[in-house]
């Protein structure tokens, strides 16, 4: 489609300017990990602390290990639209052969 | 708006995946309908488009933060079942790769995020302006007040999945077992968040699109103008 490029430059553009996000400091409520607890409460919840760490993801809070944070920030901007670009094409081809049929 | 694994009991996580899983189901047969038009590269692009604006981060007055999510637009866009679905796919890249919201909470989040509010958001908007010609101003305004509608009925939900926990999970002594915070503190605090903040930006963010859209590519609004669920 015409202009389609020109969504995804923009998209591109907003990637770039992502680390704007990271200058918000603190943490959106109801997102604290069990040590931000054990400072604010004194206590982590039993049940918390058991399922917290339950998945251990590979760039946590949207950083990659190494690496500066704002670079980090946006390759991860970067990774992610990656990633779902190849999420929404599977499930379309997906989709499609199973129309056809 | 994101809530880590954790906060809610299993059973909890458990009942919202219920809830979620025939959503899911019936967004990916809508989608299917509409696979031969132009739609799906389009979904990819909001898709990304709602996980790149979900790492902007807004401080919130109170010290916490929150951000847009953009759900509302794609279901304006692309209607409210491939919003579901776009906004699912955005979630689950951002719990998988990044931590962001839990992966037993992930159906509470896609209930939140994913459901609710594109189609809450999509409802307000329709009732603005559902026979308008797609250039009207009426889409940019339907936008706005959908959004800002959407995201905090989204937030609301959240609000009341973490209060109810301290109520319903707790130990034998009385101690919380999950969210220790009950309905009165995570009502106010979510509410403050997105009546505020979030809530704007949702609107900046939509209102701002539509209005893009509509001036460089009209044929991408007029899709669904006009259609409904």
């Amino acid at each position: 489609m015409k202009g389609i490029k020109k969504l995804w430059f923009g998209l591109c553009i907003l990637a770039l300017l992502s680390p704007i996000g990271l200058m918000a400091s603190g943490t959106a409520w109801g997102e604290w990990g069990a040590e931000e607890f054990s400072k604010m409460l004194g206590y982590v919840p039993q049940g918390l602390a058991r399922f917290s760490d339950l998945w251990k993801a590979p760039l946590p809070d949207y950083g990659v290990p190494g690496i500066g944070e704002v670079t980090g920030y946006v390759l991860s901007a970067f990774l992610g639209i990656t990633l779902i670009l190849i999420i929404t094409w599977g499930i379309g081809k997906v989709l499609a052969n199973r129309a056809e049929q | 708006m994101h809530i880590p694994d954790g906060y809610l009991s299993p059973s909890t996580c458990a009942v919202m995946y219920a809830v979620a899983a025939p959503f899911w189901y019936r967004a990916t047969k809508k989608v299917k309908q509409v696979l031969t038009t132009r739609m799906v590269p389009l979904l990819s692009i909001f898709a990304a488009f709602s996980f790149v604006i979900m790492m902007f981060n807004i401080p919130v007055p109170d010290g916490t933060t929150a951000h847009a999510v953009g759900g509302t637009l794609m279901a304006i866009v692309l209607g409210p079942w491939a919003a579901t679905l776009g906004v699912s796919i955005a979630l689950m890249v951002q719990a998988i790769f990044f931590g962001d919201g839990g992966i037993l909470a992930f159906g509470a989040n896609c209930f939140n995020m994913a459901i609710v509010l594109p189609f809450v958001g999509f409802a307000v908007y329709r009732a603005i302006c559902a026979n308008a010609p797609s250039g009207s101003w009426r889409h940019w305004l339907g936008g706005a007040i959908g959004s800002y509608a959407g995201i905090n009925a989204a937030s609301l939900c959240a609000a009341i999945e973490f209060g109810i926990q301290p109520l319903l999970f707790h130990t034998s002594s009385g101690a919380p077992l999950y969210c220790p915070y009950g309905l009165t503190q995570a009502i106010p605090a979510m509410m403050l968040a997105h009546l505020t903040v979030a809530g704007i930006a949702e609107m900046v963010v939509t209102a701002g699109a539509i209005a893009f859209l509509q001036k460089t590519m009209p044929v991408i609004m007029a899709l669904r103008v006009g259609k409904g669920v």
